[in-house]
């Protein structure tokens, strides 16, 4: 009889997780901290094409790209004069259960498929959710869909008890617990028991499928309008779309600066009990994108695929009531009735377009599907039933969990910049954490490597 | 009462409040691990019984019977005023004096 406690199943993590994805990730450990990101990537087996004809093969992807012509009106007369770049959406939510994570999921439940896997697991209170119960619906395996739903009064986020419906939709079983980190005990005990398939939001089969979609915008731009945008916005989470994004882009010749974009829930302890419900986005959040910036491998694999830092040239924040507002925009000026989380890059690039030239063109690359629960008006009525305060104003005094100010004027609506270079020093602080020895020239290179630095930024950051 | 064979809901406590990781705050800390599944009932049953059921992977899980043919909840939320007041204020920020002629 295996022992079921806590520390004794975390302790089990590798052979687990090793059974659970065929990936031996002791392979790519290398000298000292070294790991080999790239052989990893190399290994998972499956090349850009190989995830197009995948992708192809079940409607996923080659999603429309459109011009929001009011917005960049908008957001031109907000800008000074000749600023106020053309601002574009793609528009993942046609994708067959409604987000870009079915790009995600293709190749993993492809893969599990053709390792003999009866069928897959995800831990996820998002989209990926509903895309991986639709691929593993398309594809003919059983899936188990975890999520982080709910307080411990038993009252659920709607936009995440929306996604469980959808899931059951698509015919997975969906497994709900309460707030905490023991989320990824429980996915390795149904692991064992199951032996399926743990289809991991950061495993390299789901992060290398996001390529296609900075793939397809280089191409579509290129195709469309003869030329690359100068700018792509990324929301950022656990990191893995601004990854695999970065990749396509890089792979379709494409070097547009690539901007991360964060809904910021500073001050809102992520495995707080009290705080789950004071939230209004349960994804896309700074929560989210700044330990997994500066953590990347504290997920359900050994090492992560989503490397953000590695590929970010600026990393933004919005505010719950911009993101709400630019939805509402969204609707009302563009007649687009999308989710708000997946709006987040949206609204930064409005922002950050009347910084850019009028000739330039950036880039949303997300768009969500919306629903009962996830969409403006559950998730600001569930928002006002928890007591916080809805209002227009600065959205500059909105503290998370206790308003959303709604931008009085649009003019008020900002992107606010993270310091990429303090998050890459806590990256490489975090790294050596407990070493107490100095690090090789080869250590100070992949480190370089980890937060696109250089070797010097590297020595400063360690003194 | 619930019979075999009927589609159910089930809660358990995974961690005791004790068993959890150390890790936590400490609001998080005084509150068990808890777990929702449905599943087909295994046994006949009332609310509140210990029961098994079947999941739709097929796997057998154990818990506290609470609800019968459970339904999902979620709306469309209470009208929120706010929305339209956004709606006005964008399209007068975007077509002037104009948004507001009939």
């Amino acid at each position: 009889m295996k022992d079921l406690s806590y520390s004794a199943v975390m302790g089990r993590k590798n052979e687990i997780i090793k059974d659970a994805m065929g990936v031996d990730y002791r392979r790519y450990e290398k000298e000292g901290i070294i790991f080999d990101y790239e052989a990893m990537m190399a290994d998972c087996g499956y090349t850009l094409e190989d995830h197009i004809r995948i992708q192809q093969a079940v409607n996923v992807g080659n999603t429309p790209v459109f011009e929001l012509h009011n917005l960049t009106a908008l957001s031109r007369k907000l800008a000074p004069k000749g600023k106020g770049a053309r601002i574009f959406l793609k528009d993942e939510a046609s994708n067959p259960a409604g987000s870009f994570k079915e790009r995600r999921a293709a190749a993993s439940v492809y893969h599990a498929k053709k390792l003999g896997y009866k069928g897959v697991i995800a831990a996820t209170s998002g989209n990926y959710g509903a895309a991986v119960a639709s691929q593993a619906a398309m594809q003919g395996l059983k899936c188990i869909i975890v999520q982080e739903c709910y307080d411990s009064h038993a009252v659920g986020q709607p936009e995440i008890i929306e996604k469980a419906r959808k899931c059951e939709a698509l015919g997975a079983e969906v497994l709900q617990l309460s707030v905490g980190p023991e989320l990824f005990y429980q996915v390795l005990l149904l692991l064992e028991e199951t032996g399926y398939f743990n289809a991991s939001l950061y495993s390299a089969f789901g992060v290398s499928g996001i390529e296609t979609l900075g793939w397809e915008l280089g191409h579509q731009f290129m195709e469309k309008y003869g030329r690359h945008p100068d700018a792509v916005v990324c929301a950022n989470a656990g990191g893995g779309n601004l990854t695999g994004t970065a990749r396509g882009l890089i792979k379709a010749g494409c070097n547009a600066k690539i901007i991360g974009a964060a809904v910021d829930l500073s001050g809102l302890h992520m495995a707080s009990d009290t705080a789950f419900n004071r939230k209004s986005f349960t994804t896309a959040h700074t929560g989210f994108g700044v330990p997994y910036a500066t953590n990347p491998d504290h997920s359900d694999v050994p090492r992560s695929a989503a490397r953000p830092l590695r590929y970010m040239d600026r990393f933004v924040t919005v505010k719950e009531g911009e993101v709400f507002y630019i939805t509402e925009a969204l609707a009302t000026l563009e007649g687009m009735e999308k989710g708000p989380a997946g709006n987040t890059s949206l609204t930064a690039a409005f922002a950050l377009a009347q910084q850019m030239d009028e000739d330039e063109i950036i880039v949303a690359q997300e768009t969500e599907y919306t629903g009962a629960g996830k969409g403006i008006n559950p998730q600001l009525s569930f928002a006002r039933q928890n007591g916080i305060e809805l209002l227009f104003g600065d959205p500059d005094e909105e503290v998370a969990g206790r308003n959303i100010v709604f931008p009085a004027d649009p003019g008020l609506l900002k992107a606010r910049d993270l310091d990429l270079n303090e998050l890459r020093r806590k990256f490489i602080r975090r790294a050596v954490k407990g070493l107490d020895r100095a690090l090789s020239e080869a250590e100070l290179r992949f480190l370089a490597e980890e937060t696109r630095s250089d070797v010097d930024f590297v020595k400063s950051a360690l003194q | 009462m619930a019979a075999k064979g009927d589609w159910v809901r089930i809660h358990r406590v995974l961690l005791s409040a004790q068993e959890r990781t150390a890790n936590l705050p400490e609001d998080t800390k005084k509150v068990p691990f808890e777990m929702w599944v449905k599943g087909h009932l295994l046994m006949d049953g009332e609310i509140g019984d210990e029961v098994v059921v079947r999941t739709v992977s097929g796997r057998e899980e154990h818990g506290t019977l609470i609800e019968v043919n459970p339904q999902f909840d979620v709306n469309f939320g209470r009208f929120v005023p706010e929305i339209l007041e956004m709606d006005v204020r964008l399209r007068r920020a975007l077509f002037g004096k104009e948004a507001d002629e009939a």
